[in-house]
């Protein structure tokens, strides 16, 4: 399978078709058993811990369907998080941060900590955090799974925005409508991919 | 990430689990206390039993009779007491014989008991000449010392150190009055200043409580004896204490030659300087510290333990948090010096707080029991870096632990 830069894709399967797998060898969190996946051109199999963490921290920005914001910090300090990592210094962390925060429209709520948050608005500084990096290819787990309505027609609009600005989103879901807005729907089933389509006509 | 942000994020954790992060630092902090306190106690100790001790009286030697060790074997304690006598004492405060020697006291002691009219009391009369007040650095605060016609004229007169005459004579002046020792009558012709201070150990209370009359008269009506030219032992005042080795040298010749020795092992006279009494009494206080900073130091190393516990539990707990930083481009090292740092700061902190709890301790305690303590500052310095040191050396494990783990087994983690 090969993913092309900007593409929209959304992967969709029953539980255990190895979709999360699948995601987490594309956002090199694991390294395949067999096989080879090339990000951008480069074998990630042969990558020590260091690269690997290099990646992660430049190239892809991931969304988890439990948010995965640290409970402590508040909304701007999580999403400067990758950019401390990135050894960036304090005052253009702040301004990217906040720059970020404000594209997914959390700019009133930097001081929060997540627990003042809502679901949605807590998936959208996760949204932000995985902005900040400006990578290339971000990476979405069920990231309305634990959404109402409402607040996942809020992130899947962020979604598509990130889409039109020339990233390349991939992400994982369970939902039909959700997975309706995407331009290519891979369906996967016991660890193979069993369909591979291009929307004609993506919802909006 | 510099090394402001590894500490930032360090203090933010331990921020987050405050109780658990207190705790820990108590375990630290009641260790590191305990060691400053214990030492404080054992050099406070030491302190005061070597300024207790020269207080004796500076630059002395002290020869008693009988040598430790004889070629014709193991001496009688009896017929080596007699080994030593006036005549000894006589040549050595000569000044052509021994130069850097500049007074001379021979003694003898036992226990009398002192009568003065209804009052009893028993304590140490000592026999011995003029010279003796100089050589222990002692002052009369009323009446007058022992002189030599004293001696030479075995004059019933006795000078009583303040303790004694308390005893005896309550609030009364004791000048003037008589005393009996040993159902002879001596006439008080003056009173010891008090060197007690504190009062509170066995040196300082027995020097002042004694009763000091002339030898002569001690060896004819009070102890009586075969040879009554014998004395216990020879106090002897240096120079200076620069000349002390020349006078213990002087000492020794002089007295093996008027004993007839010539191998010098063969000795029937031991001399003791206060150095070597320092020694053997602060040696007892050494055993005594070492083993209370010992017990300290086991309560350091439990509570290490209980660093590495917390930090082991914290790992544990924070097994998302780690494989969310991991995803987001924390590399291995980064996550283990994030938890090293974590671990330090709790040893560090333990070990400043510690160190002030020690501080403080050894300043208000010595009140409270009547105990001198003095402050070691090496050790509170030691102390501190030692607690850091057990942040960091205990902290190790845990912090490689966490760096393992692979980013997806951490994020899988519920």
């Amino acid at each position: 399978m090969t993913i092309d830069m900007g593409e929209y894709v959304a992967v969709m399967g029953p539980s255990g078709s190895g979709k999360s797998t699948l995601m987490h060898i594309i956002g090199c969190l694991d390294v395949a058993t067999s096989g080879i996946y090339r990000l951008a051109g480069d074998d990630v199999g042969h990558m020590d811990e260091d690269d690997l963490a290099a990646v992660r921290n430049r190239r892809v920005g991931f969304v988890f369907q439990q948010f995965n914001l640290l409970a402590s910090m508040t909304a701007e300090r999580n999403v400067e998080l990758p950019l401390v990592y990135a050894g960036m210094d304090r005052a253009e962390r702040r301004a990217r941060a906040t720059a970020a925060l404000e594209r997914v429209g959390m700019g009133d709520r930097l001081e929060h900590r997540p627990g003042e948050l809502s679901g949605g608005q807590q998936q959208k500084v996760a949204i932000a955090r995985a902005l900040v990096t400006d990578p290339d290819l971000v990476l979405a787990d069920e990231p309305t799974g634990n959404l109402d309505s409402v607040s996942s027609a809020d992130v899947m609009a962020v979604f598509g925005e990130l889409h039109q600005s020339g990233r390349t989103v991939v992400l994982i879901t369970h939902e039909a409508d959700v997975a309706a807005r995407a331009e290519r729907l891979v369906r996967m089933h016991d660890g193979m991919i069993s369909s591979d389509d291009q929307a004609t006509e993506p919802a909006r | 990430m510099n090394s402001l942000e590894t500490f930032r994020t360090g203090l933010e954790a331990i921020r987050a689990h405050r109780m658990r992060s207190a705790l820990t630092v108590l375990g630290i902090l009641i260790g590191i206390a305990a060691v400053i306190m214990t030492v404080g106690l054992g050099e406070g100790a030491q302190a005061k039993v070597s300024s207790e001790i020269s207080s004796l009286g500076t630059n002395l030697l002290t020869v008693s009779p009988g040598s430790s060790t004889s070629s014709s074997g193991i001496r009688g304690g009896f017929g080596s007491a007699t080994t030593l006598t006036l005549q000894d004492a006589d040549a050595l405060a000569s000044k052509t014989v021994a130069p850097a020697i500049a007074a001379v006291a021979p003694t003898t002691q036992d226990e009398e008991v002192l009568t003065a009219g209804t009052a009893n009391w028993t304590t140490s009369v000592v026999g011995t000449e003029a010279d003796w007040l100089g050589v222990r650095a002692r002052t009369v605060v009323e009446g007058r010392f022992l002189d030599e016609e004293d001696v030479a004229d075995h004059t019933d007169v006795v000078v009583l150190a303040p303790t004694t005459a308390s005893e005896l004579f309550g609030f009364e002046d004791a000048v003037g009055q008589t005393v009996n020792i040993a159902g002879i009558p001596f006439t008080v012709i003056g009173e010891l200043n008090s060197v007690g201070g504190s009062g509170s150990s066995s040196t300082t209370s027995s020097q002042d409580d004694e009763a000091i009359v002339p030898i002569t008269t001690a060896a004819d009506q009070i102890f009586g004896g075969t040879t009554r030219d014998s004395v216990q032992s020879i106090l002897i005042e240096a120079t200076s204490s620069t000349t002390l080795t020349a006078a213990y040298q002087e000492t020794d010749d002089e007295l093996l030659m008027l004993h007839h020795i010539t191998t010098p092992t063969d000795a029937d006279f031991t001399i003791a300087t206060q150095q070597q009494l320092l020694s053997t009494a602060t040696s007892v206080d050494k055993t005594l510290t070492v083993l209370l900073a010992g017990i300290a130091a086991i309560s350091l190393l439990v509570g290490g333990i209980g660093v590495m516990n917390i930090m082991l539990v914290s790992v544990t707990e924070r097994v998302r948090e780690i494989g969310l930083r991991k995803a987001l481009g924390a590399t291995p090292k980064l996550i283990r010096r994030q938890f090293l740092v974590e671990s330090s700061i709790l040893g560090l902190s333990g070990g400043l707080l510690g160190a002030v709890l020690g501080i403080v301790g050894t300043q208000v305690l010595p009140s409270l029991v009547n105990q001198p303590m003095s402050l070691s500052v090496w050790a509170t310095i030691g102390a501190i870096v030692i607690a850091m040191a057990i942040g960091l050396g205990f902290g190790v494990y845990p912090a490689t632990r966490a760096a393992r783990l692979a980013p997806i087994d951490a994020l899988r983690n519920e």
